[in-house]
């Protein structure tokens, strides 16, 4: 109790702007004036032990926690405190005590090294003010413009979402037109299909007839080409004389393989050479071969007559199915485009604008810095990248990837990854450091480690809601 | 900092085709950019050579003998060349034999400017001499050298000992210089056989027979015109093609090459730099260790190749002797090591003064060297730290550098700009981690136009040096010594002018890429251009620079991106010398002329501190070195002890390799690891690739952090100790890090250790550095010695392997049992924000009771410790229970602020009273604590004057 008594005669009176020097051992903090009492044997703060009050800043350190020593440098884990009336109070190491460079602002730290200090507290003093009134303005500003961009937001959001619904309620009729014109397309071109099918069909059977045409005479020339003796019968021995029709593959037809060929007949005549055939035309070789360009021939010269016929009819069919063949398609590409526009909105909706939507404003907004060699484009939720101011094709620095602050606040940091790769490095990827600012701007750009991007971005949408600044007096009374 | 590949290739997108002709794998050393011994036309020529019978025939006639030297001629009766032996005994027990020439064609390279002057010779006399022999006192305790005329040998003997034999093995070879031939006509005007006898003959063995036949012979060895028969080329001699780079060798071959039996011994070190163990290994079979500065990329372990220095100095060591060679050459070096056995080859004069065993070890180490004349130092020893006075008195000490250099150093490829390095200064004060540098690597000057600053990165380095400034903190920017070839560069401009540039073989500026693109290589050999270079260090010289600023010279073996081995062509000309003759040397006229500038900047008046990565023989006296361009690997930070040590052994002490690695991300473990090696080797400095994620001390979580903030203020509180002994190295040449063989020389165990060494002679470190490690086993030498663990006070006795369990936290320390080690305690965010405080005494008592030790104090930055004898030497001792403080330099002058805070006796016992006894006769009562467990007596604040005069009487 006396120690919450003591800080708030010290807060009075600074408030009412009489500095009060209260007596106490160097270094030592209001807060813990009552363990040092003058001419009283002195516990170190950690109860470790207890010594004469004359070796409270003696230079030598007697506490294990360095609290007998909060003026001098003697302890390696002591601190110091400045009180810095008109700043801020601090603590600093002990270390920095006499070591010749100025740490408090009201030069306290300084009393024996011969560094020439000046006390700068009023000074930075003002200056914070300062700076504090203007983030304070800025915060009031900013958090002001948030109210309206989580509004507008939310209205767009609102917006959207019915647009979705709509949307989706249009696409179901869209869905239903699409299937019954896809009924009547199929309609139309019912004749136009048979048309084809039948003009198929007759297409195949005349193919087949030729082929079998062709088999017949092939199978002709083969007997009179194996009727070596011209007798009318093709035996056994003559059927040998044609090696590449050995089974076995072992490169002679044996007079059991030629006969199993001949269905166990010693000779056979031009009719039951008929059931021979099949058994051998896929390896027989003609000993004069051009059956392959006569069939080609013979395909290609039949072919056009064929599709002349089917064209014919095909452009007479083809007047009534067109148009239903247009229609479909004109429905089935607004179906895919509202598709689309619901994907899209879908996809904004999905992204994480913030707990109050804040961040919506930004989408498919880019925003530029350009510094010494290059241009940085950042585009937020999609990309950053980097183009050389003098010409130089882009860099991609990364893309969205997450929200990526701290704990506490996830939405003061984004990152973005997956970048144009580095050469022996990672691929290049870019932290944005959000602050509170009016203005949504690109404040600078650094590359903190190899391909490692940094870049600075004032938004509103950041901004936090002014504290209530003028901490009145009742407070503390309330205590 | 700078391996080519990575930062070539990122760097200079303009470069694209180079970089696939150049980088295509990465990961590691590309072996094929460097030559193995077989693709170097001499040491091929010179390997095939293999031991036997010496052509050489020493003239004993022609001995001509002085004050100061004897001379003798030696011929080869192959090829009648002559040549000139000289032979000096010097100051401090060491020979010197000179081989050059009789009449070359034209003058041969003798090394300059790397001895510290004409070493001091001493009276070499003739005790005897016969037609074959001639025996030299080399003076006290029955040391002999002795010639041998038939075949030529050198031995040096003690009563019944060879120390040392030269050209036992017959390996003496100098390739003469020669005409070059009128190549067509010659060679068909001989005949096939005699082109194979006289090929046979020049470089092979030949049995006794059929070598006495041959000098019966020696007149029919001369043609008709009774001219010497010349030798016949080989292939190499007059040009040799590596890739696509040829050397035109317009004076073709002029290699040499000399054996060195070592009897007795087992282990030879140093001639360093190579990534290998500390022992030198057999390299029969393999290539032999090479000494040829080069910018190698992503160095491997554990091979013999040439990395970015080279110091030419071999030591011997066996529990009976520690001797060195010191080989003085500059060109392209490899040296051979074998093991033999002693006796075999012994004859002759020599048996008359040893005794020889045939069965005792032996090891044999040949040198060859492109070109130059041998001039070899053999230092006697006997003792390890005779070696290192000897070697001293040759090539100088350890430059003592400024304190603030000592302490901690953050670097990083590229701090990016004046707010990256602000911020960074920040953060270190953030965590309380304390750093006295930070440095700048190539891309904060304006288009590596070193000297200037990026105009958009660093627009104001004066405000940026005077912000470190305030913080009592420095910068270091690098310097390298490429110059970008661009008429709008000032200092090209200058040098262009002035026609300082190393110059090609047809006589124009010598052009080759580095960083900045097109570059010239000016010539450091020239001492105007180094005089030229150190001016542009002046303040209005070197625009923004300030007295908080120093140096880094990085790529200065010299590395050349497209030339041949990464390097300068052979055939390049500095002035009426090849680069072949003064390579190794050039990386030292560098850092020299560089270490000049800073010192002339200041008036003479402040001491310099020079990084450099490639070095030779008296680099020492220029600054630092670093290991170069080593990886985020296990084995690269064990390797880095090694390497450390090697140095420290051939003279430069002020070593350290990039800790956590150069190339590749560190995890946090090996990081970590790092920093506490780091803090307890000679040069800490951290260091990163451009291409690797940040990496400062604060960036690995808050437990790391921690780790490594204790680390580094385990370093700031040793600095006094490192401070006294780099002022010992100074004065002495005694190394700074020590393998334990050097105070230990007679414990076998220690010969081959290099997981552990000493600082000084009085701690002991074994950093931890297996991944995972839960454990180490350090060995504490010394029979009878104890050992303190620097942490726990925990005592331990000597000549034992201990076990010691490790944590996350743990760097096994030990403090020697009968030292005092002075700490400052009281650590602060620079070591100058610590020069005045106070001192806390470590006595380690030994099992006598007693302990000694230094305190070495001065302004920490200037000469005047040596020009105004401004400094303040104490002796420390403790014995028969009383500490006193003795003035070790009573005509020297300094009064500092600094006084006594603690006294920790370790390893002592409980006193009834403490009294300490000013100079002044007045006597106090100090109050102690007395640490029953641990026996550790703590005095409370004497609080006398460091350079008082005091004692503290225990009773």
């Amino acid at each position: 109790m006396t120690c919450v008594h003591l800080l708030l005669t010290l807060v009075f009176a600074v408030s009412l702007g009489t500095p009060v020097e209260i007596q106490r051992p160097r270094g030592v903090p209001l807060t813990s004036i009552q363990f040092y009492v003058e001419n009283k044997p002195f516990t170190c703060l950690d109860g470790s032990r207890t010594i004469s009050f004359d070796r409270v800043n003696d230079d030598y350190c007697d506490c294990k926690d360095g609290s007998d020593e909060p003026g001098t440098a003697a302890c390696p884990n002591g601190s110091f405190h400045c009180t810095n009336a008109g700043y801020r109070p601090m603590f600093i190491p002990s270390s920095r005590i006499n070591d010749g460079i100025c740490d408090c602002c009201d030069t306290t730290d300084e009393y024996n090294s011969g560094a020439k200090c000046e006390n700068t507290c009023k000074e930075l003093g003002r200056k914070e003010r300062e700076v504090l009134q203007k983030m304070a303005e800025i915060t009031k500003e900013g958090f002001l413009l948030k109210q309206h961009l989580i509004e507008e937001a939310k209205k767009g959001q609102q917006e959207k979402q019915s647009k979705v619904t709509d949307m989706q309620g249009n696409k179901k009729q869209l869905d239903e037109k699409v299937e019954v014109l896809r009924t009547v397309k199929e309609t139309a071109e019912q004749p136009e299909k048979e048309a084809k099918e039948r003009h198929l069909k007759a297409w195949e059977e005349q193919k087949a007839a030729i082929r079998l045409e062709k088999d017949k005479a092939k199978m002709a020339e083969a007997f009179l080409e194996l009727d070596d003796n011209a007798d009318g019968f093709v035996s056994v021995s003559e059927l040998q004389s044609h090696a590449e029709l050995d089974a076995d593959a072992d490169g002679t037809l044996t007079e059991t393989e030629a006969q199993g060929l001949m269905g166990g007949a010693e000779q056979v005549d031009t009719s039951t050479f008929e059931s021979v055939w099949p058994n051998i035309k896929d390896k027989y070789h003609s000993e004069v071969s051009r059956e392959e360009a006569d069939m080609s021939c013979l395909v290609s010269s039949e072919v056009p007559f064929g599709q002349k016929v089917f064209f014919l009819e095909k452009t007479v069919v083809k007047l009534s199915a067109q148009k239903a063949r247009d229609d479909f398609e004109e429905a089935e590409k607004a179906l895919r485009e509202m598709d689309d526009q619901i994907r899209n909105i879908e996809k904004e909706l999905s992204f994480d604008f913030g707990p109050d939507a804040e961040f919506t404003y930004l989408y498919s907004q880019c925003y530029e810095l350009t510094t010494g060699e290059y241009i940085y484009r950042l585009c937020p939720f999609n990309r950053v990248s980097q183009k050389p101011k003098y010409g130089g094709s882009e860099t991609n620095l990364g893309t969205w990837g997450s929200w990526s602050g701290p704990e506490n606040n996830k939405y003061l940091l984004m990152k973005y990854d997956h970048g144009t790769g580095c050469w022996q490095g990672p691929n290049r990827s870019t932290t944005v450091k959000l602050t509170c600012g009016k203005e949504t701007v690109v404040t600078s750009t650094s590359e903190p480690s190899r391909c490692e991007y940094l870049i600075e971005f004032t938004t509103p949408a950041v901004c936090q809601e002014p504290a209530n600044t003028d901490l009145s007096p009742h407070d503390h009374e309330e205590l | 900092m700078a391996a080519f590949c990575g930062r070539y290739c990122t760097a200079q997108t303009g470069w694209v085709p180079l970089i696939v002709l150049l980088c295509v794998s990465a990961r590691a050393v590309d072996r094929s950019n460097f030559k193995t011994c077989e693709q170097s036309a001499f040491c091929k020529r010179q390997r095939e050579l293999k031991p036997g019978r010496s052509p050489y025939r020493a003239l004993l006639d022609t001995l001509e003998l002085s004050d100061s030297r004897i001379t003798l001629q030696l011929i080869n009766d192959n090829n009648k060349v002559r040549l000139l032996l000289e032979l000096y005994r010097l100051q401090g027990n060491m020979t010197r034999v000179k081989i050059n020439e009789l009449k070359p064609l034209k003058p041969r390279y003798e090394v300059p400017d790397v001895l510290i002057s004409d070493p001091i010779t001493e009276t070499l006399s003739v005790v005897s001499q016969d037609e074959n022999s001639l025996v030299l006192s080399l003076g006290g305790k029955d040391q002999r050298l002795i010639v041998s005329a038939q075949p030529f040998r050198l031995d040096i003997v003690e009563g019944p000992q060879v120390l040392v034999s030269l050209n036992s093995r017959g390996l003496l070879a100098f390739e003469h210089l020669r005409a070059r031939k009128d190549t067509i006509s010659h060679k068909i005007s001989s005949t096939v056989g005699s082109m194979w006898d006289s090929l046979k003959s020049i470089f092979s063995s030949k049995s006794e027979l059929e070598q006495a036949t041959e000098q019966e012979n020696v007149e029919q060895r001369t043609d008709e015109d009774g001219q010497i028969k010349e030798e016949e080329d080989k292939p190499g001699m007059w040009e040799e093609t590596f890739k696509s780079h040829t050397d035109s060798k317009p004076n073709g071959p002029s290699s040499i090459s000399l054996d060195f039996s070592l009897p007795g011994v087992e282990h030879v070190y140093g001639i360093p730099e190579h990534a290998d163990t500390l022992k030198l290994k057999n390299t029969d079979g393999s290539d032999p260790y090479r000494l040829y500065n080069l910018d190698v990329f992503q160095y491997e372990l554990h091979n013999p190749m040439a990395l970015y220095g080279a110091v030419p100095v071999l030591i011997s060591h066996s529990t009976d002797r520690t001797m060195g060679i010191f080989w003085l050459n500059a060109a392209e070096t490899w040296v051979d090591i074998s093991s033999n056995t002693a006796g075999k080859m012994m004859f002759g004069k020599i048996l008359d003064f040893v005794q020889v065993s045939s069965e005792a070890p032996q090891t044999d180490v040949r040198w060859i060297s492109e070109s130059g004349i041998i001039d070899v130092f053999i230092m006697l020893g006997p003792k390890p730290a005779d070696v290192f006075t000897q070697y001293a008195s040759l090539t100088g000490t350890q430059s003592f550098p400024p304190l603030t250099a000592l302490a901690y150093h953050q670097c990083r490829w590229n701090y990016n700009d004046q707010e990256d390095v602000k911020s960074v200064d920040q953060g270190f004060d953030e965590h309380d981690i304390p750093y006295d540098f930070i440095w700048l690597d190539i891309e904060h000057a304006d288009g590596k136009r070193y000297f200037t600053w990026d105009p958009s990165k660093f627009p104001q380095p004066k405000e940026m040096l005077q912000g470190l400034m305030d913080k009592r903190r420095k910068l270091v920017a690098i310097v390298d010594p490429h110059i970008r070839v661009d008429n709008g560069y000032k200092i090209h401009n200058e040098i262009l002018s002035k026609n300082f540039y190393v110059k090609n073989k047809d006589g124009g500026d010598y052009e080759g890429w580095c960083w900045p693109g097109n570059s010239g290589y000016p010539d450091f050999t020239n001492p105007e251009m180094r005089a030229w270079w150190a001016s542009k260090f002046a303040y209005e010289q070197y625009e923004g620079s300030m007295e908080n600023q120093y140096v880094w010279n990085d790529m200065n073996e010299p590395s050349v991106f497209n030339g041949p081995e990464v390097t300068m062509h052979k055939d390049a000309l500095h002035g009426g010398w090849e680069h072949r003759d003064v390579h190794n040397l050039y990386g030292l006229y560098v850092q020299k002329a560089t270490a000049d500038g800073l010192v002339e900047r200041s008036g003479g008046v402040e001491r310099p501190f020079v990084l450099t990565r490639a070095f030779f023989a008296g680099s020492q006296r220029y600054g630092a070195v670093w290991t170069g361009d080593n990886a985020a690997e296990w084995g690269h930070l064990k390797i880095s002890i090694p390497m450390c040590l090697s140095l420290g052994l051939a003279g430069i002490s002020f070593c350290g390799a990039d800790v956590g690695g150069f190339f590749k991300h560190p995890s946090a473990e090996l990081l970590v690891r790092w920093y506490q090696a780091g803090a307890y080797q000679p040069f800490f400095r951290a260091h990163a690739h451009i291409d690797t994620p940040r990496r400062e001390p604060w960036l690995f979580g808050p437990e790391n952090t921690a780790l490594i903030r204790e680390a580094i203020r385990q370093r700031y509180a040793l600095l006094p100790y490192w401070y006294q002994l780099f002022y010992n190295a100074h004065r002495t040449g005694y190394p700074v890090v020590r393998p334990l063989w050097v105070e230990y020389p007679n414990d076998v165990a220690t010969f081959s250790i290099e997981d552990e060494y000493l600082i000084g002679k009085d701690l002991l470190v074994h950093p931890v550095t297996d991944e995972g490690a839960t454990a180490v086993t350090a060995y504490l030498p010394g029979k009878g010695e104890v050992w303190y663990d620097v942490h726990t006070f925990q005592k331990h006795d000597g000549e034992q392997s201990l076990y010691i369990p490790v944590t996350m936290s743990s760097i096994p320390v030990f403090q020697r049992g009968g030292s005092i080690i002075c700490r400052k305690d009281r650590v602060r965010r620079s070591s100058s924000c610590m020069e005045n405080d106070p001192y806390t005494l470590y006595a380690a008592l030994n099992s006598q009771g007693s302990a000694e030790g230094e305190l070495y104090i001065d302004d920490f930055h200037t000469f005047n410790f040596e020009k105004a004898k401004q400094f303040v030497h104490r002796h420390l001792s403790f014995s028969a229970n009383t500490l006193s403080s003795r003035n070790l330099a009573p005509d020297s002058q300094f009064s500092t602020a600094s006084w006594i805070e603690k006294i920790v006796i370790i390893g002592g016992s409980q006193p009834s009273s403490a009294t300490l006894k000013n100079a002044d006769d007045t006597e106090s009562a100090l109050e102690f604590e007395f640490d029953s467990t641990l026996a550790v007596l703590t005095l409370r604040k004497p609080g006398v004057n460091a350079a008082a005069d005091w004692t503290v009487i225990l009773r």
